[in-house]
């Protein structure tokens, strides 16, 4: 076996030192009755060619945009991702370091993750960021909690254009702590609605959550749901699953947003099926002590060069145990830092250049779209990259057709929303050439006629 | 003695806010191909204040350079107890990068994601075998998930019984993350007290119709197997709670014994531990939980299943805890841990634990009588030293920051709780009979420097890139933030 070098000699030798005969006698302590007495049942080794050749088999059973022209959003987003970061998170000081609990060998990481802070900081506007959540659904729940320990409430407004799948993580972090949480409408621009919001806030009101752009694509009015909430002394949670937005969006921290809760995965993440992601999280300075997960913090060594190290960890599972802000201990250190990298190369212009393109290829999108008969934009909101399309013919056939054309055409809405099974959700962004929109369109033009 | 630890050449580098000069550029992107679009100014901002503008080649210099300041097990022996810090095998890496792999979307339709839902069906499977249990669920993205799936599963169970119970009994030798998981299922965590292992008496005295569950890790946190553990299981069930296990140390008994096999109920795997996926500095990781026939109608998902045709998501069930994570979870963790599996087989992972538990004690044995042992049971794949011994007024940290001069990464330090100035040696199977005997030989060294010369403790390291770090004024003053100073 490649990766153990004992060879038989070693062993020998080994156990001698040990002072035991066989590598059996290590293993006295484990009683005859829960023992393995049969091999177990696994597929033979394979060898390092015949895996790849297996794997990269098995790969061709799927559809990725290299092979589809693809359109699917909803939470995960097809972006360009710079050469620079693969081959740098490649560095295996990176990759194969453990938590910094000795910052003394570990200033690589504790700086970059610094570095992640000050940047989540920069970008939406707020005062303080944690090292990383597991992703943007997980980070809201968190959000949700915390806005429940600051205001010692438990009603939990949730919009319903907020991405389904953070809901129902909301949903599981909260099961079985006596929260009750409670759906706000969407109105007719697909915005959260705003008469549904001000019914049902009140004053036992912990925390509103929305997205920011919402699951539909379309801009929130953050400043508006902030100030409801505030009149309640509830707080606001946004959740931004597309931060390529924040490249041209007013900041969540600039409209009054108490917690910003996030995924980084449009920052230079691969699509993986779903993961590993980046979830960011952050929060005003007077909250910092109530946040959950790693902080990085500045200081000095003894000779006063300047250095980093993981601070506040009164907050955390290993030193509050129960009482901690939250159990999360490992967290997608490496996403994060593939984050800091694609924003420090993207930087102030990059990432302002890359929404505008977005903007601009889905707007594009848009109109090319409303324009076929059979289908209508559902929402006429403010929007990003993201848009609700009716379909007159069912929803499975026309995605189907798309399919064989080679167009993942969107992602069906009727699972997560009943009432709108008839629509699907169209993400364009700047990978999205303009013939591959022009064929979406012919596609859809030529079916529904 | 070879000491692996020396002085080279070091660059110091800034922070990227620090390189920024307006009007530098690290990327491109096509020419937009579309006319362009505007929003009503009043929702655009400004540019992002603060952020950096850097050229490419700053940013790959930049991070390269902060690279060498970092210890990875690819620089060396990271004997970091609890962690299982093993080799992390180069072919998983380039397995999770097959542009198949790597490139699909999350919402793909299953039958256009045939390729990797058959690789996560495969690994659900494989996980269950090794651990004896009836189902794995692979969603949670890290143990600490994985454990608050397993608690929520075992709270929904006691829900659709009608059982109001309301404690978790957690053994002093748990993991912080045990007692903080209980609290988000809204449970009341109870203590219990164990003399190495867990007594059968103890967790019968506390064992009455108002506990949940009872946590443990096995082997535990001393590295010790847990031997009464069929004993306490029954004893368990038979009061109406159920037993979750913390997997954190599966890496001691694969092919050796299965949890599921003991009575355990719920289980969390640390793909990043026992199945090689590298820590990449703090995650990401991967949590899978495997659960007994009973609990298989509460697990999180959903998950992947077989139809006999083709691999599909599942559809949610009814009674399902619901979703952890927005999608499937940590596929790339996943599939690297898959390519670990197909690379050992059943017999490599057993040559895996049986070699890890080798080490371990080969530590133990060559550092028995330098640094007291307080638990003389024998070792499982990791064994913990005190620093009770250890003279000149030198503790645990100062063995520690020694450990790094001498080019160690240094073990896990002051936990588990149970032992004070505890040193937890994981040294897994990795490593070889050189690797381990340089070790040991610093090792023994330092103590020795201890009773002679401790200021070579006290003022460690002093060979890394900064000396020892000023904690209390970061905790006290926190800069968690680069700001421009004007």
């Amino acid at each position: 076996m490649r990766y153990i070098p004992h060879t038989t000699g070693d062993v020998t030798q080994m156990l001698e030192r040990i002072g035991v005969a066989t590598l059996e006698d290590l293993f006295v302590e484990v009683p005859e009755s829960v023992r393995l007495k049969r091999p177990l049942d696994i597929q033979e080794p394979a060898s390092e060619t015949e895996l790849l050749r297996e794997l990269k088999a098995l790969a061709l059973g799927n559809a990725t945009p290299e092979t589809h022209k693809s359109f699917l959003g909803g939470g995960a987003y097809h972006h360009f991702i710079p050469t620079v970061i693969d081959l740098l998170i490649s560095r295996s000081e990176f990759y194969t370091a453990y938590t910094p609990y000795q910052p003394e060998i570990s200033q690589g990481t504790l700086q970059a993750v610094f570095e992640f802070q000050t940047l989540i900081c920069q970008l939406t506007g707020m005062d303080a960021a944690n090292a990383s959540m597991y992703d943007g659904a997980s980070a809201c729940a968190e959000a949700v909690l915390m806005a429940m320990r600051l205001t010692r409430r438990k009603k939990v407004l949730l919009s319903k254009a907020l991405n389904p799948r953070y809901r129902g993580v909301v949903a599981t972090y909260c099961r079985y702590l006596n929260m009750e949480l409670v759906d706000v409408a969407v109105a007719a621009d697909g915005r959260t609605d705003l008469e549904d919001l001000a019914a049902k806030l009140d004053d036992s009101t912990a925390v509103v959550v929305a997205g920011y752009p919402n699951y539909f694509g379309v801009i929130e009015d953050v400043a508006v749901l902030a100030e409801k909430s505030h009149e309640h002394g509830a707080k606001l949670v946004t959740a931004v699953a597309e931060p390529i937005a924040l490249g041209l969006l007013k900041s969540p921290g600039e409209l009054g947003a108490d917690i910003v809760a996030g995924d980084g995965q449009s920052f230079g993440l691969p699509l993986a099926f779903g993961g590993p992601y980046v979830g960011f999280f952050a929060v005003r300075q007077k909250d910092v002590r109530g946040m959950p997960g790693r902080l990085v913090g500045e200081t000095t060594d003894l000779e006063g060069q300047r250095g980093f190290v993981l601070t506040l960890a009164t907050r955390e599972q290993h030193i509050r145990r129960e009482k901690a802000t939250s159990n999360i201990c490992s967290n997608q250190g490496l996403c994060a830092l593939m984050a800091t990298i694609f924003m420090s190369l993207l930087g102030k212009q990059g990432l302002r250049e890359m929404a505008e393109q977005n903007l601009a290829k889905a707007a594009y999108a848009r109109k090319q779209l409303s324009g076929i008969k059979g289908f209508s934009l559902v929402f006429d909101g403010p929007a990003f990259n993201e848009f609700v399309v009716r379909s007159e013919a069912p929803v499975a056939e026309v995605l189907s057709r798309l399919e064989e054309a080679g167009i993942l055409g969107g992602i069906p809405l009727g699972e997560d929303y009943p009432e709108m099974a008839d629509c699907f959700l169209v993400c364009v962004t700047e990978q999205n050439q303009r013939e591959e929109i022009d064929a979406l369109v012919a596609a859809l033009q030529g079916g529904a006629a | 003695m070879t000491i692996v630890g020396t002085s080279g050449l070091v660059l110091n580098e800034k922070l990227l806010f620090e390189h920024s000069d307006p009007g530098r550029k690290g990327y491109s992107l096509p020419k937009l191909d579309v006319p362009a679009a505007e929003l009503p100014s009043d929702l655009c901002r400004e540019e992002i204040d603060g952020f950096p503008e850097l050229s490419e080649v700053d940013v790959v210099r930049h991070f390269t350079r902060l690279s060498t300041w970092n210890y990875g097990v690819d620089s060396g022996f990271y004997p970091l107890g609890s962690c299982t810090m093993k080799y992390n095998p180069k072919v998983n890496e380039a397995v999770a990068r097959i542009p198949g792999l790597a490139g699909i979307h999350p919402a793909t339709p299953s039958h256009l994601a045939q390729g990797t839902l058959e690789l996560m069906h495969r690994l659900q499977v494989d996980l269950a075998e090794i651990s004896g249990f009836a189902k794995v669920t692979l969603q949670p993205a890290a143990g600490a998930q994985g454990e608050l799936a397993g608690m929520l599963v075992i709270r929904a169970w006691h829900e659709a019984r009608g059982s109001k119970r309301s404690k978790v009994l957690i053994p002093d030798t748990a993991h912080g993350t045990n007692p903080a998981t209980a609290s988000l299922t809204g449970y009341d965590v109870v203590p219990i007290a164990s003399d190495g292992v867990l007594t059968l008496e103890e967790v019968e005295a506390h064992m009455d119709d108002s506990v949940a569950a009872l946590m443990v890790t096995n082997p535990n946190t001393l590295g010790l197997f847990e031997t009464n553990i069929e004993e306490i299981c029954k004893l368990v069930h038979e009061r109406g709670g159920l037993v979750y296990c913390d997997g954190a140390n599966l890496n001691a008994l694969m092919g050796i014994a299965r949890p599921g096999d003991m009575g355990i109920d719920v289980m969390h795997f640390n793909l990043h531990k026992t199945f090689s996926t590298p820590h990449g500095g703090g995650g990401p990781g991967a949590g899978p939980v495997g659960v007994t026939t009973e609990l298989i109608p509460y697990l999180p998902g959903p998950g992947v299943e077989f139809d006999g045709e083709m691999y599909q998501i599942e559809t949610p069930r009814a009674d399902s805890v619901g979703r952890m994570l927005a999608f499937h979870g940590n596929v790339g963790v996943m599939l690297r841990a898959y390519a670990y599996i197909r690379t050992l087989g059943g017999e490599g992972l057993k040559h895996a634990s049986e070699m890890a538990v080798l080490n371990a004690n080969y530590v133990r044995a060559r550092l028995e009588g330098v640094y007291d042992l307080p638990y003389t049971t024998r070792s499982l794949h990791e064994v913990i030293f005190s620093d009770k011994d250890l003279e000149g007024g030198c503790h645990t940290l100062d063995v520690a920051k020694r450990l790094i001069d001498y080019g160690y990464h240094p073990p896990t330090i002051y936990f588990p709780l149970v032992v004070k100035g505890a040193i937890m040696i994981e040294p897994t199977e990795t490593e070889s009979q050189e690797v381990l005997d340089e070790f040991c030989d610093a090792m023994i060294a330092i103590a020795g420097e201890a009773r002679d010369n401790p200021e070579l403790l006290l003022q460690a390291p002093v060979r890394s890139r900064v000396r020892r770090l000023d904690e209390t004024t970061a905790a006290r003053k926190p800069k968690l933030r680069w700001q421009e100073t004007t």
